[in-house]
Parts: C-alpha cells; structure tokens; sequence
C-alpha cells in the first residue's frame, strides 16, 4: 500500500475565499433573483393580485351595472374593451373578474398539490398497504369523469335555484376541483417518490439513522417538487378554465358574481357579434396561465443544482 | 486472535417472490444469502468476493440492518445486532457505516458537500456540539483528500472519485469501527480505483478501521484484505487468508475467478491456464437464485462435477488435500503455473 499517488483535487485552485454552507432553498433564491423569466412572471403576478385586492385601483365602474342602451358597443370612447350584450363594461367586469378566478385557480392549485403531494408522499414512501389504500381511493375519484363529478358534487350542496354567497360559491367550487383532481398529482408525486426512495443516497441516510421524517423532507421531498410544481402551473390555468366550464353548466359562479369564467361562458355563443366580450377574460386568462407556467419553470430550475 | 468485532452466523436472506395484484401470494423465494457465517476482526480487512447476483450487497445491507434478515444471527461487540431497536440501534449505527457502490446516486443532488457531510452530526447531535460542525466538516474533506473549502459545492461539480471520496468522508464521519465497502470502486475508472484504494488503506491505519470490503474481482481486493471469503450464489465457497485465497485457492470457483484476473506481465501471458466457466450463474438462465441446483450449487458450471456433486451439499471445511476450508468435494491446490 503506497500512499496517495497525486492529491486528486483539481478544482483546489478556483475558490480563493471560504465557501459558506448554505442550503437548497437559500441557494435557489439566490439563482432565482437572477432570472428574467422570474422578474416578467413576478411582476405580472403582482398585478393581477393587485387587480384582485383592489379593483376600484384600476376602474370606479360598477362591473353589474348594465344599460341595454349601451348593449354591444363597440371598444371606443368611455369604454375601452366595450360593452356587452348586457351593456356593461367589458374593462370593469375583467378587472373585478379578477379576483375570483385568481381565487379558484390559486387554491384549487394548493389543495390539489397539498393534498396529492402529501398523499402520494405517504403512499411512495411507505408503500404496502398505505400505498394501496390511497391508490385505489384516487382511482375512484380519478375514474369519475370531470363534469359529471362536478353536477353531482355541487348539485347535492345546493338546492336547484337556491341563492348562493359568492364566497361560499368560490369555496364549493375549489372543493370540487380538489376533490376530482387530487389523484392526480397524488400518483405524479407518487411514482417520484418510489423512484427517489430507491436511490442509494436514501439508503446512506438510513444507514445513518436517519428517521423517516427526515429522510422524507430532506431527501424524498426535494427531489420529487419539480414534477408537482411543473403539473401545478399549468394546473392553474385549466382550473380557471374548469370553474368556466362549472359557470357554464349553471351549477359554478353565476351572477352577479364576475369572474373570467362565467365571463367567457356568457360571451362564447355570440363571438361574430361581440368578439371584445370573449377576447378581454380569455386574454386575460392566457396571461395569468402563462405568468404562472414561467413562475412554475423558473422555480423548478432553481431548484435543480445541476441546471446551475 | 482478538476477539471478533462482528461475528455472523448461517444468515439467511430470502426474498419472497410474489403474484397477483389484489391477493398476494408467495410462490417462491429468492435465496439471495442461504447460510453466510463469517467474522471480522478489529482493525482487518475481510475481501467477499462473487460475481453480480451472488448475494454480496444483500449481505451487505442485511448486515447494515437496512432490511431484515430471514434467520441467523449476528453479533458485533457481543451484542445481538439484529435485537437492536431504537436508540441502542442509532448508538450502533454510530460503530459501523457503509460506503456505497454509485458515487452517482449515493449523493443527494440537492444537496451540498457541507450538508451532506454534516447530517451524520444532526443525526447524531452528541457527536459534535453544533458550532464544531463546520469544522468537523472541513477536517473530514481534508482527511479523504478534498479542499475543505468547497463544502458550498454540489455532488455535479465534482468528478466520479471525488464523489466517492465524498461518500467516504460520509461513512468516516462518526468514527466508526468498521465500515462496509459496498464495491467502492466498481463504478470508478482504473486510474481512480488504485486512489481510491490507496485512501482506504490509509485510513484504515489512521483509525484503525475494520473493513468489510466486498468486490466482484479479485485482483482489486488484493492488497486491501487480510482474509478472502468467496461467494456463490448466496453462500460462501471458500474462505482462508489472502495467501491461501491467492496462492492455494482450492476450490474451483475460486481458481476460475483467479484465472480472470488479467495478468500484468506480459512475458507470463500464456504460461499460465485458463479455466473458462461456461454459461452464467443460474440466474438468468433457465434456473433461478429460487430454485439452486441440487447437491453442490456450482456444479453445473463446474469442470471437475462428478455425480457425487449432485447428490451431496459440500461442506466448508478443510480437507485433506487444503489448508483453509473450501466447500467442493474435490478441492485441491490448483497445479498450474502461478503467476507470481
């Protein structure tokens, strides 16, 4: 046994200073900063929610005041996105419309991935008949087609033609995305997880001592976010447009209460004679979908040493 | 001799092999370790050596109680090491440590140096109060040959043996006693294996570590371990010194696995014979780790088979042709020319 032949570290010469140690989190927020991907997404993030917590902020017109004298005016003077067959303002009604579709986009995305990811975590990890239990469990909810669901879900909390609060109607609708959707995220996270829990670093931990706890949050977790929160972002999106499809159905958000969905549902079978009425929510929508896609991805990167 | 540190009796591993989706039901299993006894002592290098799929890594992780063994027993330092629960088995983990095989994946990639070596000290709290750490860290990077300043780096940024060094510092952490070297340089270039080697030599002396050092090639072993123990399929079939392993392998698993180790002196090529062993261990083909031939477990890849093989298990022990035991019938001294 010779000793050590040539001291093998090659990369001694870089770093003059002492490195601190500093963690995933801090690191990613670091690298984060950096990205202009980030900064376009964050600013339009801030503006939506700012157009969600304050809309008067952006117009001083009742978005349910309607006067049929003014039906299907054109964009022009006074209003700047027109006016609807109802002739209210297509600006104020997307401005106020905001904050409910935010509202159900933002947490029926949480519930889905809160839920799902800690479902699916407990079912990777232990496997057996956890994973078993949580499996078939998300197979019932899963196989239940997405409207046909959501008429059961909501129709049995509400009597036919009963009026509704807005609040109490954007928490129903949030329950049932979350219900029907859950598993979806639940079997993402799941088969992630199975994947990780296999990898030699989780067997070093336990050879360790490490207890599940940790080995689930500081090795199973970290590398099994990327996927969740790539299927979270774009979730956003379709759930705004599912709280659409609900509103359409007579069962969602209906008035008075204005969101984009029930927006884009009034305006879709007139888009010949008022295409302004349909164009204003949908752009609207494409936007937010698209901030919190470039949000998801620019967070999903940072989170991935490699990609450094 | 001292005292054996860690001392295995007849251990067994079977995996259940498993149908149906709803139901499960046992048709069979897999006996990946049938009967290993052995003992490491203080300060010594026991080499398990065998070809993929003959039982080592199960050996290994049965042993690390990262699964549970089927029977046997095992003792280190006296105690019941499969009786330990809770606290007294974090104590003990603090004793015996393991380096892994994949210097790829046994590092967290999210993870930095500095985290991933200071986590035996969370885990471990009273090893290290919490200011200390920091340079515990630093110590160990230096020890395996590492510039402690890089402990902000990330697995990536490092090269397959530095890796491994990494998963080294790791096993060293908690100053065990022994540490388990799952084939830690199975994955690394040539070049970086003698490295790799060289700094466990090294830190063997340094802190006077034992080392269950498991491999698939003999001639990496060679000047690592004090004693051999040869595997196949799930038991072992010949153990003795490096010596007797080296220059008197007995059995004829053994002389065929020494007979694969390339010869670095040209001018010996050819001088000596090789023993070619036909087909592969009876796992991929038609048979199956669940369903070993009869008799002797070697015997259908086996030169010397006689019907006897068939018919009757081989003992380890010393025969009389032998001066270290061996598990065939007709063990004997290989009569080839050696290469040294």
């Amino acid at each position: 046994m010779s000793e050590l032949a040539t001291p093998p570290d090659t990369a001694r010469d870089e770093s003059p200073a002492v490195e601190q140690t500093r963690g995933l989190w801090v690191d990613g927020w670091a690298d984060l900063r950096r990205r202009p991907r980030f900064w376009i997404a964050a600013a339009l993030i801030l503006v939506l929610l700012l157009m969600a917590l304050a809309p008067s902020l952006f117009t001083s017109v009742d978005p349910t005041v309607g006067e049929l004298s003014r039906s299907r005016q054109p964009p022009g003077d006074g209003a700047i996105f027109g006016y609807d067959l109802q002739g209210r303002d297509v600006y104020a009604r997307t401005i106020y419309g905001a904050a409910p579709s935010l509202a159900v986009g933002f947490l029926a995305t949480l519930g889905t991935m809160v839920i799902g990811s800690l479902a699916g975590l407990l079912a990777g990890y232990s496997q057996g008949w956890a994973d078993s239990l949580l499996s078939r469990i998300g197979e019932v909810f899963a196989g239940l087609p997405f409207v046909l669901g959501g008429i059961v879900i909501l129709t049995s909390l509400n009597e036919p033609g009963e009026i509704v609060g807005a609040q109490e109607l954007v928490f129903q609708v949030v329950l049932t995305i979350v219900v029907l959707t859950w598993p979806v995220a639940m079997r993402i996270m799941r088969a992630a997880a199975i994947e990780t829990a296999q990898q030699d670093y989780v067997k070093a931990a336990r050879a360790l001592g490490a207890g599940p706890f940790r080995i689930v949050l500081r090795h199973i977790l970290p590398n099994t976010l990327a996927p969740v929160l790539v299927y979270g972002a774009i979730q956003f999106g379709v759930f705004i447009g599912a709280e659409a499809t609900l509103s359409f159905l007579g069962i969602g958000l209906r008035d008075p209460v204005v969101s984009w969905g029930v927006m884009i549902a009034e305006a879709k079978d007139r888009v010949q004679d008022i295409p302004w009425a349909l164009f204003f929510p949908a752009g609207f929508l494409v936007v937010t979908v698209l901030a919190f896609v470039m949000m998801g991805d620019a967070v999903r990167d940072a989170l991935d040493p490699r990609g450094r | 001799m001292s005292e054996p540190i860690l001392s295995v009796r007849d251990l067994v591993k079977h995996f259940p092999i498993t149908r149906g989706v709803l139901f499960r039901r046992t048709i069979g299993h897999v006996r990946a370790v049938d009967g290993v006894s052995l003992d490491l002592h203080p300060g010594e290098t026991l080499g398990v050596v065998g070809e993929s799929g003959c039982g080592k890594s199960t050996l290994a992780q049965v042993l690390m109680r990262l699964i549970p063994p089927t029977g046997g027993t095992a003792t280190f330092e006296g105690e019941d090491l499969f009786a330990k629960k809770g606290a007294a088995l974090t104590a003990w983990r603090r004793d015996m440590q393991i380096v892994l095989q994949d210097p790829y994946t046994s590092l967290n990639p999210r993870k930095t140096v500095g985290d991933i070596l200071g986590e035996p000290f969370d885990i471990h709290p009273e090893v290290a109060p919490k200011g200390d750490r920091r340079r515990r860290v630093q110590e160990l990077l230096e020890v395996v040959g590492l510039n402690p300043e890089h402990i902000r780096r990330y697995p990536h940024q490092f090269s397959g043996g530095q890796r491994q060094r990494i998963g080294i510092a790791r096993a060293l952490a908690l100053r065990p006693k022994v540490i388990v070297c799952d084939e830690p340089v199975s994955a690394l270039d040539v070049s970086i294996q003698a490295q790799v080697l060289n700094l466990l030599g090294d830190l063997q002396r340094e802190f006077g570590l034992a080392y269950l050092f498991i491999a698939h090639d003999l001639g990496v072993v060679r000047h690592l371990c004090d004693r051999v123990a040869v595997m196949y399929l799930g038991s072992i079939v010949e153990t003795g010194s490096a010596e007797e392993i080296y220059r008197r392998a007995s059995h004829p698993y053994t002389q065929a696995l020494l007979s694969s180790v390339p010869v670095p002196d040209p001018s010996l090529r050819g001088r000596r014979e090789a023993i070619r062993l036909t087909g592969d261990a009876p796992l991929p083909s038609g048979r199956s780790p669940a369903d070993p031939p009869s008799g002797c477990r070697f015997r259908t890849r086996c030169p010397k088979a006689q019907p006897v093989c068939a018919e009757e298990p081989p003992a380890l022990e010393v025969r009389a042709s032998t001066d270290h035991p061996a598990a065939c019938h007709f063990a004997e001294p290989p009569h080839l020319v050696r290469t040294e």
